[in-house]
């Protein structure tokens, strides 16, 4: 197979891309939606200049942040059509309604208050005003909901039935497919994981001004918000992350095998690294926890696993030819994740720990140069964890799960737009690339721009004339 | 065909009103940015106009999009991968244009940058996504799956489709210089220059109109349902006369808001129109290829899938209309030099 002639490897390719890159400002911006709203919550019960002038600046990154996440959104809503075809008629049924109940609940809530959020300051009310921070980041949190049932689904196929022509999956049950067996440890994992990324920019942020010595007192401020979101989220992370190992071990046995280098079977181990030399199908590891993996899946030392060959016995995984199941990059990526957990739970202790009582960090140039290069630990989490999800369950897009109804499965290769050649997707792949690369550009230029400016107090004066007219207005309403 | 296919069939064209109607003006701004603004301030004046609203507008298509995909599966599938390229274009224009408007205002050496964003981006949904109609009204050749068999890109460029494509176009830039006109204070020369070139468009597309129309029936003799012709010419007249109607208003009342509401409604009555003609079909086959017309029965989803989304409408639409009403009234009255400063 030649990559610049397989249609099915070049729309993979394209698709990837585009998912991860949203991927990477979807979570920026809902995990500082979050920072956002606490600190519009806090202007609005203090009123303080300074915390007006906070709120402007998390406002504009959000916004910057929010935009590109919209712009690459619609790639993945239309890729569907434009590159899966065949997966689309196949799934339609079932994955066509939460993506419509996506844009229908979600995104209309996000982008009809985020027009408030940017150029409402003066036209509404402050309560009014804090509550479109809150609704926004709500909107944002239920289109994760929609797109993850969509995506979980196409994980462990729920409420579902194959055509009687064999061509597609109908639905049974809408609501046994909603709340499919993944959606839940996915859902919380998920947004667990956007939350850490959103504290540990607010914490860079902050400890990039304390370095510099400017604007300390808002860094501060931003420190501590980030330090609490950090610390709450960083100990959630460590049930949800269980609970999706549990899931991929009960749903997706080949998964499983991917991540643990099992070709054969066993009591999986529990490796903190490792490499697995696909030719002679072993992990090679210096040190390894004997039934380790087997004592966090299900409480015991010694539950057997299958391996990837005894799995490919299986009619249903029949489809697999273990020798091209890249076992290795799913093994990779999933004990990546991990150890950047190790990174983001020692992170989140020391900033705790140290903006607590007193305020510490202030003189600990280490604490915060470790600070701003912290967001960098859930950004690869994220990334590498949705290549273990996606990767890992080749050579299907609609995988056969555990308790999947017969027969509702669709290879990879098999979703793919008939219609669509190969150049065409050279194409447009060379055009994601550099319109990608430009968008980050911008990105980059515009959020380094307001860094610079800092939160500026300047302009919160004239703001604040404005804001103190409409509260007057607001009270004189409510007498 | 059930009731609920006959619903999402006419459901999937209010989605496409709601599109056509919204997300019209503000492209149609975009498109005549570079026109009508002479000055930093001007062009101030029309970013500004659609920033807080166009995002909400552009949902319409999403939803629309996503709407097509859950009723009707193999109708998405086939024009999304059969207008690849086309979508693409679409799509490129959209990602540079969103971004190009939240950026521009906060990135001063680069503004020419996202200022040919904004009007590239602009230009490519408001021309290119009536091309597409004009296929899919047309007929177009498919495969036995259903796939499309033509050319690629090119092959989607006729006489015709480009003839559809401009009578959108021109529909979004009158819009866009209703809503200008609309949003500028009342004495400002880009209000009476936007009120100008949106008269001489509405001439423009009232010609186009009748052009398409007769083309549409002397060359492409859509096969339309006997029940359906008496609603199609109803449309047909009703799209005239609002056009008319808001060809009156502004020019001898001098009403912005009527000549920009009776322009609106001539849009929703093209769609009206578009969909009548086509029921019940989605997309229509050309002779050259081997595929039968995608209808909405062929193509629907389960009758189960169609009340879910049903039910999702019932709740999701009456929600999304009220928040338009939030923000049009919470952003609504002519900018003022305080907006812009
Ligand atoms: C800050 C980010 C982050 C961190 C620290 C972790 N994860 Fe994770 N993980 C994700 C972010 C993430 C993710 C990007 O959000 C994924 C991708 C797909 C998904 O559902 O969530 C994911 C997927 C994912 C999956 C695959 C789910 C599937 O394929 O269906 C498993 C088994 C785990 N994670 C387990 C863990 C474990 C055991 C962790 C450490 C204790 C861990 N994750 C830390
Ligand atoms: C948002 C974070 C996501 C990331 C980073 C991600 C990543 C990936 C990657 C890396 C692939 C390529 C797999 C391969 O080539 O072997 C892929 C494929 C795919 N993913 Fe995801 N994914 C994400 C979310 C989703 C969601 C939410 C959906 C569904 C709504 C989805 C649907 C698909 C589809 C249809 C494919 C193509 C078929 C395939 O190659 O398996 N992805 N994704
Ligand atoms: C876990 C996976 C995903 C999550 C949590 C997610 C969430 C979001 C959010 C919050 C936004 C709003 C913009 C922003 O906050 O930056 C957004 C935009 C968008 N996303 Fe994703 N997304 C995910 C993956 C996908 C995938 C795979 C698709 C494809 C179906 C998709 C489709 C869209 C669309 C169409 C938009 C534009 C919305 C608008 O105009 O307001 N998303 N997404």
């Amino acid at each position: 197979m030649d990559i610049l002639t397989d249609v099915a490897l070049l729309s993979r390719i394209q698709f990837a891309l585009t998912v991860a890159y949203h991927f990477i400002f979807v979570p920026l911006s809902i995990g500082l939606g979050l920072i956002t709203a606490i600190f519009a919550t806090k202007y609005y019960r203090s009123r303080d200049e300074k915390d007006g002038a906070a709120v402007r600046l998390w406002v504009k990154i959000f916004t910057a942040t929010f935009a590109i996440g919209v712009a690459t959104g619609i790639t993945m809503e239309f890729s569907f059509g434009t590159n899966w075809a065949d997966y689309s008629r196949f799934v339609g049924d079932i994955f066509g309604a939460p993506l419509a109940a996506e844009a229908l609940f979600a995104f209309f809530l996000e982008s009809v208050f985020l027009g408030v959020l940017l150029f409402g300051r003066n036209k509404v009310s402050p309560k009014f005003y804090t509550v479109s921070a809150w609704l926004v980041w709500a909107g944002s949190l239920l289109s994760a909901l929609w797109i993850l049932i969509a995506n979980s689904w196409m994980q462990t196929p729920a409420g579902a039935e194959l055509a009687a022509d064999g061509k597609k999956a109908i639905i049974t049950d809408f609501l046994a497919a909603a709340m499919n067996p993944s959606i839940a440890p996915r859902y919380f994992h998920v947004i667990v994981a956007l939350l850490i990324i959103g504290a540990f920019t607010s914490l860079a942020l902050g400890g990039w001004y304390l370095l510099k010595n400017k604007h300390t007192d808002f860094a501060m401020k931003t420190v501590r918000i980030g330090a609490v979101v950090g610390i709450v989220a960083s100990c959630a992370m460590i049930v949800t992350a269980h609970a999706s190992a549990v899931q991929v071990s009960e749903e997706q046995p080949t998964k499983l095998a991917m991540m643990e280098g099992m070709y054969n079977d066993e009591v999986p181990p529990l490796y903190a690294f490792g490499w697995v030399d696909e030719e002679n199908e072993k992990v090679i590891t210096p040190f390894a926890i004997p039934g380790g993996t087997s004592f966090l899946a299900t409480g015991t030392w010694d539950t057997e696993y299958k391996g990837l060959h005894s799995l490919a016995q299986e009619e249903k995984y029949s489809d697999m030819n273990v020798a091209d199941q890249p076992v290795n990059l799913v093994f990779q990526t999933y004990h990546l994740m991990v150890a950047m957990y190790g990174l983001i739970m020692v992170t989140a202790i020391l900033a705790i720990v140290f903006t607590m009582r007193g305020g510490r960090v202030r003189s600990m140039r280490w604490l915060q140069k470790l600070f701003v290069i912290s967001p960098l630990f859930p950004f690869v989490a994220i990334q590498v964890g949705w290549i273990t999800a996606e990767v890992g369950r080749q050579p299907w897009v609609v995988y056969p799960s555990t308790t999947g109804p017969d027969g509702v499965a669709l290879l990879t290769n098999d979703a793919i737009s008939q219609s669509v050649s190969a150049p065409e997707l050279l194409i447009t792949l060379g055009l994601f690339l550099a319109v990608y690369l430009f968008l980050l550009i911008g990105w980059v230029r515009v959020i380094s721009h307001f860094v610079k400016q800092g939160p500026d107090e300047g302009a919160a004066k004239a703001a604040d004339g404005n804001l103190a007219v409409a509260s007057a207005g607001e009270k004189g309403g409510e007498q | 065909m059930t009731i609920l296919q006959i619903l999402w069939f006419f459901l999937i064209f209010v989605l496409i009103a709601g599109y056509f109607v919204l997300d019209g003006f503000d492209l149609g701004a975009g498109v005549l940015y570079p026109v009508l603004a002479r000055d930093e301030t001007e062009r101030a004046y029309i970013r500004r106009s659609i920033g807080p609203v166009w995002d909400g507008n552009e949902v319409w298509l999403l939803t629309a999009g996503g709407a097509l995909f859950a009723a009707f599966p193999a109708a998405y599938a086939t024009t999304f991968s059969g207008f690849y390229l086309a979508v693409m274009l679409v799509l490129f224009g959209l990602i540079v244009r969103a971004v190009s408007l939240e950026f521009r205002a906060h990135d001063a050496s680069w503004s020419r940058v996202w200022d040919v964003c904004f009007i590239v981006g602009s230009f490519l949904p408001a021309l290119l996504l009536g091309v597409a109609v004009g296929n899919a009204f047309a007929g177009i050749p498919m495969a036995a799956n259903g796939d499309y068999s033509g050319v690629p890109l090119l092959g989607l460029i006729t006489p015709y489709t480009l003839l559809v494509g401009l009578l959108g176009f021109s529909m979004c830039l009158t819009a866009g210089c209703l809503w200008i006109a609309l949003k500028t204070p009342e004495g400002s020369d880009l209000r009476a220059r936007a009120r100008k070139l949106g008269g001489i468009l509405q001439i423009v597309t009232l010609v186009l109109f009748v052009v398409c129309g007769a083309m549409t029936l002397g060359v492409i003799r859509p096969a339309i349902e006997p029940a359906m012709w008496p609603v199609a010419c109803v449309f047909a007249v009703l799209f005239a006369i609002a056009l008319i109607v808001s060809i009156y208003l502004g020019r001898a009342k001098g009403s912005d808001l009527g000549a920009f509401l009776a322009q609106s409604a001539s849009a929703v009555c093209l769609i009206g129109l578009l969909a009548t003609s086509m029921f019940p079909t989605l997309v229509v086959a050309d002779p050259a290829g081997v595929g039968a017309s995608i209808t909405a029965a062929m193509a629907a989803s389960s009758e189960i899938s169609l009340a879910w989304m049903t039910g999702i409408a019932c709740i999701g639409v009456p929600l999304v209309l009220v928040y338009h009403v939030i923000v049009y009234r919470t952003f609504r009255g002519r900018l003022s030099e305080e907006d812009v400063a």
